[in-house]
C-alpha cells in the first residue's frame, strides 16, 4: 500500500475570522468581566479580601437590596406570566377584532424604556399626579403610593408582559389543530382542556419567557432608580455605588456585580435544567384556528386585551400630550394652552442627542449585525471546539445585568494599554456586547433554515467558500438580517442601564436625554424627546413587521 | 471533458465510526454508474466524499490520472444535483443556471449562448426570469440539472436526485436524466435507495451495504445472477428457501417436495446445506403431473400481472407472480401444482455469502 503523506488543512479565511472573534471578545468581555471579579477580592492595595462580601451580606441594609430585587422580579414575573398568557390563548384561539393593530400595540408596549414608564406614571399617578389629583378630588380616599415596590412592578408588568405574550403564542400557533379536537373530542374542553391540553404544551415557551422577564425585571435599573424612592434594589445600589454619592467604590460595586451576575446564572440555570422535562417537538400541519367569540364573552375577552394595552400605553399616550403643553422658557412649568416650545428647548439643549443616537446607535447595529452573522456561521456551519467557545462566550451577556457591563468597561478602559472611556467608542462596544447574544440567536435560526446544499451547490460551481458566503447565504438570510437589526435598532436606542455609566457631555442620546431632563424636572422637554424616542421605536417596528412578515421575534 | 473515475481502498470514519471501511470502484469515462443500497449503508457519504464535501481518512481517488484527495471542492469541476434541489432561491432561473459560468469568468456572449442552450435542452426556458420558488418541484429539479450540467462537468454527481418528486414525475424525470446523459456522455455517480430506479437508468449499478460493496454490475446481471443473498433480496422479489442436498444415483438433487426434485451440479457434496432464491415468475403453475403442491392464500390481481401468496406442502410460504390471462386466474384456497424454471434459479451457501449456482 502506498502511504499517504498526510497534508495539513491549510488555515482558511473562516479559521482567521475564528480567531479575530475570539481575540476580540477576550479583550472587550472576557477580561473586563475578570477585572470585575478582581476588584470584587482585591482591595486597592492588591491585596485579596473578602471584605467586599462580608460588607454586603453583613449589612442589612446592602442584603436588603438584593432581597427587594428577588421580590421585585418574582412578582413581576408572576403578574407577567399571570397576564400575558390569557392574552396569547384568547388571541390566537379567538377570533377578536382588530387583531393585527392589537399585536403590534402589545409588542409596542414591551418597547418603550421603562424608566419613561416610570416617569410618566409618577406624572400620573405620583403624589402630584393627574389621576392622583382627580381621584382625590372625586373620592374621600388615598391614593395608594406608586413610589416604591408597587410603582415598580406596575411599570416593569407593563412593559414585560408582551414577552410572555410573544413566547405563547409562538407555542401556541406551533399546537396543531388536531390536537385541541382530539382532546374534545376525549371530552376535555373549555378552561379543562386550557390547563391540561394546552398549558403543558406551551411550558417549554412559558418557562423561557418566565426566565426572561425575571432577568429583565432583576437588571432594570431606571425603574427603581426614578419611582423607587426609598425602595433600593440592587442594580441601583451597584449604580450608586459605582457613581459613589458619597465616595467611590469600585471594589464595593464590583462585588455586588459578582453576585449580580451569581445569582442571574443560578436562574438560567435552573431555567435550563427544568425545561429539560419539558422537551418534545410537535408538528404542527394546521395550526389552531381562531373560533368566533359572541356575547359578554366576547365583551369580556376584548375588553381584557385593550385594556391591558390601553393601561401600558398610558405613559406614552400621556406624554405625548404632555409634549405638545405650553411651558415656560426654562421647560419645567407647564403653561395653560399648546405649543412647540417643549420641542424647542429640548432642541437647543440636546441638540446632539439625536445625532449621536443615530450614529451610535446605528454603528452598534451595523456590527452586530455583521458579527452575528459571522458567528451564527461560524457556530451553525462549521462545529468546532473554538467556535463552540465562541458561542458560549457570547451568550455570557444575556445573563448580566447591563450595569456591570457598564462597570467593568469602564474599570477596565479606563487605564492601561487601551484608554476608551468617554469615547462614543465605549458606549457603541457596551452596546454591540449586550445585543449579541440575541442577535446572534436569531441569525444562527434563520441559517439553520436554509439547507447547506445550498451553499455546497455554489461551491462545486465553481465559488469559493468566501463567495459562497457572500453571494448566496447572506442574500437568503437577508430578510432575517434586517428584521433583526431592526429589533436591535429598537433595544439600543432605548437602552439606559450601560450608556448611563458610560456617557459623557459629548455622548449623550435620545434615552440619556430624557433622563438627564427628567432629573432636571424640566419635563416639557423629557416629554418631547420621549415622543420622539416613541415615534423612532414605532416607526421601526412598523418597518420590522413589513420585512419580517411572520418570522420568529427573538428578543 | 468526460473523466474516468477510480476510487481506492477509500475509508471513511467519523470519530471512531467507520462508515466505509475499505472501497474501490472504477467508473468508466462516460457511465451512467448508481450507487444502491439501504438507508444509511454510506452512498450520500461516498458521493460526498467524491465531491469534496467530506474528508477522506484514507485511499486515493481519481478523476483520470488526477489526484484529487486535497482538491478544492470548488476547483473539481463537478457538476452536483442535490436532493432538495438547493436551488437558490433568490436568484431567477436564468441566473441560477448562469452561475456556474460566471464564476468561471467566461466572455458574456458564451455565457448567454450556453445557458440558452441548457434551459431549451431541459424545456424550461419560458421560466427563465421566474424565481424559483413559484416552480414545481419537477421543473426545479430541471432547473438544478441544467445548472450542474451547463458547465461542461467532468462527473455529475446526483444524490437522489428523483426522491423529493411524486411517482409519476419520478419516471417522467427519471428518463429525462438518462437522455440527457446519454446525449452528453458525461461520467455520471448516481445515488439511490429505489432499486427499480436504479436499474431503469444505469449502466452499471453498485450495491452498498454498510459501507462494503456486495456487487457491481449491469442491472440484468444483478437481476439474474445476484452475489450473495442480499443482493438477491434487494433488487427485485425473491424466495429463498432452505433446502438440503442429497444423492440418488451419482446425481446431486435438491427436494423441492417428495416428488419433485430438480438435479443440482452446484454443490457436489451429500447432506449440504444450501439456500435457493426463486424469483416470483419462475414458479409455473401445471395443471398436473409432477411438481410442488401449493395452496393459494390470497389472490392480488394488479392488472399485468397476478401475484400469488401460496403455501407449499413442505410448509413455506412464497410469493408467484404470473402474467394476468382472462381465464386461468386462481381463486383463493384452490390446490395448485408448481414447477420451477430450473435455470433462472441461484443457489447460495446457506449463510447466504456467496452464489454458488453453476450454469448448466
Ligand atoms: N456528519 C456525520 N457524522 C457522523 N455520522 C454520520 C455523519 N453523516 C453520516 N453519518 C453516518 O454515516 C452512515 C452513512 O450515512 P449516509 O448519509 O452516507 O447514508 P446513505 O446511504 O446516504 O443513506 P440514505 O439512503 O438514508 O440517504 C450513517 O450511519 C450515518 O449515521
Ligand atoms: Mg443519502
Amino acid at each position: 500500500m502506498k502511504l499517504f503523506k498526510k497534508k495539513k488543512t491549510p488555515l482558511e479565511i473562516w479559521n482567521y475570522i475564528t480567531i479575530s472573534i475570539l481575540i476580540l471578545y477576550i479583550i472587550f468581555l472576557i477580561h473586563p468581566l475578570f477585572n470585575i471579579l478582581k476588584a470584587s477580592i482585591f482591595d486597592a492595595d492588591g491585596n485579596f479580601s473578602l471584605v467586599y462580601f462580608a460588607k454586603f451580606f453583613s449589612q442589612k441594609y446592602y442584603f436588603s437590596t438584593l432581597m427587594n430585587s428577588l421580590k421585585v422580579s418574582i412578582v413581576t414575573m408572576i403578574f407577567s406570566l399571570l397576564i400575558g398568557i390569557p392574552l396569547a390563548y384568547f388571541f390566537n384561539i379567538f377570533q377578536m377584532k382588530g387583531k393585527r393593530i392589537l399585536e403590534i400595540l402589545i409588542i409596542l408596549c414591551s418597547m418603550a424604556a421603562p424608566f419613561i414608564g416610570a416617569y410618566a406614571w409618577i406624572l400620573l399617578l405620583g403624589r402630584q399626579g393627574l389621576i392622583t389629583k382627580i381621584l382625590e378630588t372625586l373620592f374621600p380616599i388615598t391614593v395608594p403610593t406608586i413610589y416604591g415596590f408597587n410603582g415598580i412592578v406596575l411599570v416593569l408588568v407593563t412593559r414585560l408582559f408582551p414577552l410572555v405574550f410573544l413566547y405563547v403564542s409562538g407555542a401556541l400557533k406551533s399546537i396543531d389543530n388536531s390536537l385541541l379536537e382530539a382532546s374534545e373530542n376525549l371530552g376535555c374542553s373549555g378552561y379543562k382542556r386550557f390547563f391540561k391540553v394546552v398549558f403543558p404544551l406551551c411550558m417549554p415557551s412559558i418557562l423561557a419567557a418566565g426566565l426572561l422577564v425575571f432577568m429583565r425585571a432583576m437588571a432594570d435599573f431606571g425603574t427603581p432608580l426614578l419611582i423607587g424612592e426609598g425602595y433600593r434594589t440592587f442594580p441601583v445600589e451597584i449604580y450608586n455605588q459605582y457613581v459613589g454619592e458619597t465616595s467611590i467604590n469600585h471594589n464595593f460595586a464590583a462585588a455586588i456585580s459578582v453576585v449580580a451576575i451569581l445569582i442571574t446564572a443560578v436562574v438560567f440555570y435552573l431555567q435550563k435544567f427544568i425545561s429539560k422535562y419539558y422537551r418534545f417537538t410537535i408538528n404542527s400541519l394546521h395550526s389552531i384556528e381562531a373560533k368566533p367569540v359572541k356575547g359578554i364573552k366576547s365583551f369580556l375577552v376584548h375588553f381584557y386585551a385593550y385594556f391591558l394595552v390601553f393601561i401600558s400605553l398610558l405613559p406614552q399616550i400621556y406624554l405625548f400630550y404632555m409634549s405638545f403643553r405650553k411651558t415656560s422658557s426654562s421647560g419645567s412649568v407647564f403653561e395653560k394652552g399648546f405649543s412647540l416650545d417643549s420641542y424647542r428647548i429640548a432642541f437647543k439643549k440636546m441638540s446632539s442627542a439625536i445625532p449621536n443616537t443615530l450614529i451610535i446607535g446605528g454603528l452598534a447595529v451595523v456590527i452586530v449585525v455583521l458579527l452575528a452573522i459571522l458567528i451564527s456561521y461560524l457556530v451553525v456551519r462549521r462545529t468546532s471546539l473554538l467556535n463552540n467557545t465562541i458561542d458560549s462566550i457570547s451568550m455570557i451577556p444575556y445573563i448580566i445585568p447591563g450595569s456591570v457591563v457598564g462597570i467593568a468597561l469602564v474599570i477596565t478602559f479606563n487605564k492601561g494599554f487601551l484608554v476608551l472611556t468617554g469615547t462614543a467608542l465605549i458606549m457603541i462596544i457596551s452596546l454591540i456586547i449586550r445585543r449579541m447574544p440575541y442577535t446572534i440567536r436569531s441569525s444562527a435560526a434563520i441559517l439553520q433554515q436554509i439547507p447547506i446544499s445550498v451553499e455546497e451547490a455554489s461551491i462545486s460551481l465553481g465559488a469559493s467558500k468566501m463567495k459562497s458566503f457572500f453571494k448566496i447565504t447572506v442574500p437568503m438570510m437577508k430578510n432575517g438580517i434586517i428584521s433583526g437589526a431592526i429589533l436591535s435598532w429598537i433595544t439600543i436606542i432605548t437602552e439606559l442601564s450601560t450608556s448611563i455609566i458610560l456617557y459623557t457631555s459629548h455622548t449623550i442620546t435620545l434615552t440619556l436625554s430624557i433622563y438627564i431632563f427628567v432629573t432636571r424636572g424640566t419635563e416639557g422637554p423629557a416629554a418631547a424627546m420621549a415622543t420622539i424616542l416613541t415615534a423612532f421605536t414605532t416607526i421601526s417596528l412598523l418597518i420590522f413587521l413589513k420585512i419580517s412578515d411572520g418570522n420568529d421575534m427573538v428578543m | 471533458m468526460s473523466v474516468d473515475i477510480k476510487i481506492n481502498n477509500a475509508l471513511k470514519k467519523y470519530g471512531n465510526n467507520i462508515i466505509i471501511p475499505d472501497l474501490s470502484i472504477q467508473v468508466k469515462k462516460g457511465e451512467f454508474f448508481t450507487l444502491l443500497g439501504p438507508s444509511g449503508c454510506g452512498k450520500t457519504t461516498l458521493l460526498r466524499m467524491i465531491a469534496g464535501f467530506n474528508t477522506i481518512e484514507g485511499g486515493e481517488f481519481y478523476f483520470g490520472d488526477r489526484l484529487i484527495n486535497n482538491l478544492n471542492p470548488s476547483k473539481r469541476n463537478i457538476g452536483m444535483v442535490f436532493q432538495n434541489y438547493a436551488i437558490f432561491p433568490h436568484l431567477s432561473v436564468r441566473k441560477n443556471v448562469e452561475f456556474g459560468l460566471k464564476t468561471r469568468k467566461l466572455d458574456p456572449v458564451e455565457i448567454k449562448e450556453r445557458t440558452n442552450k441548457f434551459l431549451k435542452l431541459m424545456h424550461i426556458e419560458e421560466y427563465a426570469d421566474r424565481l424559483p420558488e413559484r416552480l414545481s418541484g419537477g421543473q426545479q429539479q430541471r432547473v438544478a440539472l441544467a445548472r450542474a450540467l451547463v458547465i461542461e462537468p467532468d462527473v455529475l454527481l446526483m444524490d437522489e436526485p428523483l426522491s423529493n418528486l411524486d411517482a409519476k414525475l419520478r419516471v417522467e424525470m427519471r428518463s429525462v436524466i438518462k437522455e440527457i446523459q446519454n446525449k452528453l456522455n458525461i461520467t455520471t455517480i448516481y445515488v439511490t435507495h429505489d432499486q427499480e430506479e436504479a436499474m431503469a437508468v444505469s449502466d452499471r449499478i453498485a450495491v452498498m451495504k454498510d459501507g462494503i460493496i456486495q456487487q457491481i454490475g449491469s442491472p440484468k446481471e444483478l437481476y439474474q445472477r445476484p452475489k450473495n443473498i442480499f443482493v438477491a433480496t434487494f433488487i427485485g422479489k425473491t424466495n429463498t428457501l432452505n433446502k438440503t442436498i442429497i444423492k440418488r444415483e451419482d446425481k446431486y438433487l435438491v427436494e423441492l417436495s417428495p416428488n419433485y426434485l430438480i438435479e443440482n451440479n452446484s454443490v457436489k457434496s451429500e447432506d449440504s446445506k444450501i439456500l435457493i432464491s426463486v424469483r416470483p415468475e419462475d414458479f409455473i403453475i401445471v395443471e398436473n403431473g409432477d411438481g410442488i403442491k401449493a395452496i393459494v392464500n390470497s389472490v392480488v390481481f394488479l392488472g399485468l400481472m397476478t401475484h400469488y401468496f401460496v403455501t407449499l406442502e413442505t410448509g413455506e410460504n412464497v410469493e408467484i407472480i404470473q402474467e394476468s390471462t382472462l381465464n386461468d386466474t386462481y381463486e383463493r384456497n384452490s390446490h395448485i401444482i408448481l414447477k420451477l424454471n430450473t435455470n433462472k434459479i441461484n443457489y447460495f451457501m446457506s449463510d447466504g455469502i456467496e452464489n454458488i449456482t453453476r450454469e448448466m
